[in-house]
């Protein structure tokens, strides 16, 4: 980071010297200082922020007081700049750095967000070794002994050689005044003597908790490599875009201020002034009218000559900080005696330009520009010549070239319409933060582009309270249940009708009830798409009929694939632009997913989803899986968009189920429910879903099984998986799904088979103890296996402790599998422990993949998806791995 | 060397003070134990004194041990390099 003055030689970085070079007695000298700092700031820490407060004010008093005294030193001592400008540096680092610390805090707590759960809390550097300027001496320790002070940390500073009486003298009586308020003794000490050997051992020294680097380009490079954290400068060189529509007037008076400001040594200040065209001749009329010497070509070659080292391209020592008329007279420049700044007309930026590099000193390059862009393009170029990352300036009253120059110009401080020395300090002409230390970011080798402030001295500690993530519970707009539910179509007002069906629902005459129940003014078109997961091409010919028809209301009556692929087609009918690929976008949490579905309709339709089994529950769920045989896999949709509007669960259109869809599909349901009780994501609203789905599915499902026309057994399972489906859209499922679908997919098992044989050990798999725990921020510890119990207790199966609750109801779903005659084994499915050993890479790997298990609340290993597998290839295993359940029950 | 153990109740208005008389009378004790309860701050002196106390207790191979050090005072000693220099008993 730059600070108000770039040292400006040498601008070779040399390399710092050995801290080996040093005797034995500078080394115990230095130590003395690191150990006087660090007992400084460890009992710094117990201060309270009014103790400290208490010290900075009168600190500040007594800066302002000796702001003269100290100026006059820094003067006499270092030759360069203006006494009455350092004295108001002196008074800038005093009064306006304390305006803006003083309701600061900087002990404890100092922010506090209570809607993020988040609060500040300051926690001390230590030891800071200071190295201070010769420009800017006096000023730069003021400044920083505040920031120490307010931040509790103790500082060792270490001057520049040729201003180390001015600066002893600063810090003298900062020290005083601070340990006469309280501070801890030894708060400041001071260098004796300055030597570039004392500089390396303290930067390399184990105490040093940061270095604060103010000065040339040899100490900003040794800070940065010493290995410790540091705050360095960075050179500048203040490009200025003085725009045709600026108040000419006060730009002018502005960048001779600025300019002229403690004789130019200050580097924000302005470098060189790209000028329009059409006000070029008037303002450098008005620069002359005030007091500058407008060069011309001879002269400009003799001023190149006299201030910048033709061997480096770099400005002369000697011509720093010196006034115009100095610097004119030893260019052999004859000028009037009150000349305030030399101007002189560049053509170009680069070496063969000289004098477009940084000058701190009141010498002034500046360039006519035919149009903006030109004048941009140079002031990129000044940016460019040693100056990026630090100021720049542009006047303008015209918005757009203020926005396309912040734009162009890599600058931490961009000044508008003010001085920019000045400026850049912060408070005087602006808002931003008042500072003696620039950061110049990245451009210019720093690690910040801010003004350096009280907040760079504290190491900020984040305490982050445990936030309950927000929740949600979302069902479909209007659900008709019970036996002739499909009458409630009646309601529905639709001009164009188009049914979503497949063959058997139409041999079955399902299609006919449906119609039945339409409103007569409505046109009623089927379309009927065959069995199984949809496919693209389907998609797409269930679209074209919808637009041909320009459908306003869209039924589909089915099993889960029917209503999938309705889903999708009213998703492209609406939205003809989505894509279905980017969109089945894997996502960890669905309100933070990357890919939006889109909300902008060229057409709208109702869609209505009869579901024609009771299992998937589609009819109420957001999801939706398409298969992509050309790439022989499925692609699933989530979006609570795809939710259906309307769901209607009559059981009149289940009563045909065969017995073995009915145990399938009733299993599924029961998976879907268990999974949600147990998800990361279940809450009460999901809870009061999944249990009741669980003991409609337990009382019923073995009846429906037994006596498929018990209407009230049908009635109730299929209320129950659209419960669990309710559950299971809002809470997600779990490995049990992510199992089945691997080997579902890998041998043609139907889901809910699959699900069924994955069941009893998934329950045992999630109630024994994680060997790896699913971050869960909505749960307070581990409680899959409580909420296992808690069905068993819901379901009446008795047992004392949670780890018996938990076996009987694995023994339960056991029970009802053998109810249902489900295979108890994947072996007894007839698949071969070879087969299936062949194909136990792909079932892990697929069943790893499967975003399902996201929200299960045991992590599983990849090791163990392969164990669940063989326990399930098995059938047995259950018992073993039930064994150790945690008995934790509080 | 004797066995005996010194106790010695550190004042919290002048601790370095303490710290040096406790200093004079670790001759004869192979063990001492400050008593810091009502110590509530300790200042740069003060760690100096403590530091040429533990420096002492080092080259006697006198046991130093501080009681009823609070929180801050521990982080401070910590800070200055101190506390794995001295035994801390609540």
């Amino acid at each position: 980071m730059a600070t108000v003055t770039n040292e400006p030689v040498p601008r070779q970085i040399r390399v710092p010297p050995s801290p080996e070079d040093l005797s034995a007695e500078r080394i115990a000298y230095l130590e003395s200082l690191v150990v006087q700092a660090r007992r400084a700031a460890a009992a710094f820490t117990q201060y309270t922020q009014e103790e400290v407060d208490r010290i900075v004010k009168p600190m500040v008093v007594a800066g302002l007081e000796q702001a003269q005294h100290l100026a006059r030193l820094a003067v006499e001592e270092t030759s360069l700049g203006v006494l009455e400008d350092k004295a108001l540096k002196n008074m800038v680092a005093t009064e306006f750095v304390y305006n803006y610390v003083k309701d600061k805090k900087t002990v404890g707590a100092i922010r506090e967000f209570p809607e993020r759960g988040i609060v500040e809390v300051a926690e001390p550097i230590g030891v800071i070794f200071s190295l201070t300027p010769i420009t800017n001496p006096t000023s730069t320790v003021l400044f920083k002994c505040i920031m120490a002070i307010k931040t509790r940390n103790a500082a060792i500073f270490s001057p520049h050689p040729n201003a180390w009486r001015c600066c002893f003298e600063a810090v003298r009586i900062m020290y005083e005044t601070a340990l006469e308020h309280g501070a801890p003794e030894g708060a400041f000490t001071c260098l004796e003597s300055h030597g570039l050997q004392e500089n390396a051992y303290l930067m390399k020294h184990k105490d040093i908790g940061l270095i604060d680097a103010t000065g040339g380009p040899g100490v900003v490079k040794a800070a940065y490599s010493s290995g410790k954290p540091a705050l360095g400068v960075g050179p500048g060189n203040t490009p200025v875009y003085l725009e045709k529509t600026a108040d000419l007037n006060m730009a002018v008076v502005d960048i001779i201020t600025s300019k002229t400001f403690d004789n130019g040594t200050i580097c924000a200040s302005e470098q060189t002034v790209v000028m329009d065209d059409e006000i070029f001749d008037l303002a450098v009329k008005k620069f002359v009218d005030l007091g500058a010497h407008l060069c011309n070509e001879t002269e400009t070659k003799m001023l190149e000559r006299a201030v910048i080292d033709p061997e480096t391209g770099f400005m002369q020592p000697v011509a720093v900080g010196q006034k115009a008329t100095d610097i004119a007279h030893r260019a052999g420049i004859a000028v009037k005696p009150n000349t305030k700044l030399l101007i002189a007309q560049i053509e170009g930026v680069g070496r063969e330009h000289p004098l477009s590099v940084e000058k701190l000193f009141p010498v002034l390059s500046v360039y006519r520009a035919k149009s903006v862009d030109e004048a941009l393009k140079v002031c990129v170029d000044v940016n460019h010549l040693g100056g990026v990352g630090h100021t720049a300036v542009v006047f303008s009253r015209n918005d757009e070239v203020v926005r396309r120059f912040s734009e162009v110009i890599n600058a931490g401080r961009i000044i508008v319409n003010s001085p920019g020395s000045i400026g850049a300090f912060g408070g005087v002409y602006n808002d931003m933060v008042p500072t003696f230390s620039f950061g110049c970011g990245t451009g210019g080798g720093n690690s910040t582009t801010d003004n350096v402030n009280v907040y760079h001295y504290l190491n900020i500690k984040r305490v982050a309270r445990r936030t309950q993530a927000h929740m949600w519970f979302r069902v479909p707009n209007q659900i008709y249940f019970n036996m002739n539910a499909v009458e409630n179509l009646r309601r529905l007002q639709s001009k164009s009708t188009i049914i979503i069906t497949n063959p058997a629902m139409e041999q079955i005459g399902y299609v006919d009830v449906v119609r039945r129940q339409l409103l007569p003014e409505a046109l009623v078109h089927v379309c009927v798409i065959p069995d199984g997961e949809p496919e693209v091409k389907t998609i797409l010919q269930g679209v074209e009929a919808l637009n041909y028809y320009k459908a306003d209301q869209i039924i589909a009556l089915g099993g889960g694939s029917v209503i999938d692929a309705a889903k999708i087609m009213k998703l492209k009918y609406e939205s003809p632009d989505a894509d279905l690929e980017e969109l089945a976008a894997p996502f960890m949490d669905i309100r933070k997913r990357v890919v939006e579905y889109p909300t902008e309709k060229v057409q709208r339709a109702r869609l209505i989803a009869i579901s024609t089994t009771s299992g998937t529950g589609s009819e109420v769920t957001p999801f939706a899986v398409l298969s992509d045989k050309e790439r022989g896999r499925k692609v699933t949709l989530a979006d609570y968009s795809l939710t259906p509007d309307v769901a209607i669960v009559d059981p009149q259109f289940v009563l045909s189920m065969p017995k073995g869809l009915t145990a399938d599909t009733g299993i599924d349901c029961l998976t879907h429910a268990l999974e949600a009780a147990v998800s990361i994501y279940a809450s009460p609203y999901t809870d009061s879903n999944a249990m009741q789905a669980i003991r409609l599915v337990f009382k019923y499902l073995p009846i429906a099984y037994e006596r498929p026309n018990d209407e009230e057994a049908r009635c109730m399972m299929h209320n129950a998986a659209c419960i669990a489906a309710i559950a299971f859209s809002n809470a997600a499922v779990g490995v049990n799904h992510a199992l089945a679908h691997a080997f579902g997919a890998r041998f043609g098992i139907t889901h809910g088979r699959a699900n069924a044989l994955m069941l009893p050990h998934v329950i045992a798999f999630n109630a024994s103890v994680p060997s790896k725990f699913m971050p869960s921020p909505n749960q307070r510890g581990y409680i899959a296996h409580k909420k296992y119990a808690t069905i068993t207790e819901l379901l009446g199966l008795g047992g004392s402790t949670v780890e018996e609750k938990v076996k009987r109801l694995i023994a339960a779903t056991q029970q009802l599998l053998d109810q249902l005659a489900i295979p108890r084994s994947i072996a007894e499915l007839g698949i071969s422990k070879e087969q299936f050993e062949l194909a136990m890479p792909d079932l892990a790997k697929n069943a790893f993949d499967d975003p399902s298990w996201r929200s299960n609340p045991r992590m599983p290993l990849v090791s163990e998806l392969v164990e669940l597998f063989w326990i399930a290839y098995r059938g047995r295993g259950t018992a073993e791995s039930v064994a150790d359940l945690h008995q934790q029950t509080a | 060397m004797s066995t005996i153990a010194m106790f010695i109740k550190i004042d919290g208005k002048r601790i370095a003070e303490g710290l040096q008389e406790a200093q004079s009378k670790l001759n004869g004790s192979s063990e001492a134990v400050l008593d810091f309860t009502s110590v509530l701050r300790v200042q740069p002196k003060d760690l100096a004194a403590l530091e040429e106390l533990a420096q002492v207790a080092e080259d006697r191979g006198i046991k130093i041990e501080l009681h009823g050090v609070n929180v801050g005072i521990y982080k401070v000693l910590k800070l200055a390099k101190l506390a794995s220099r001295f035994a801390f008993r609540a």
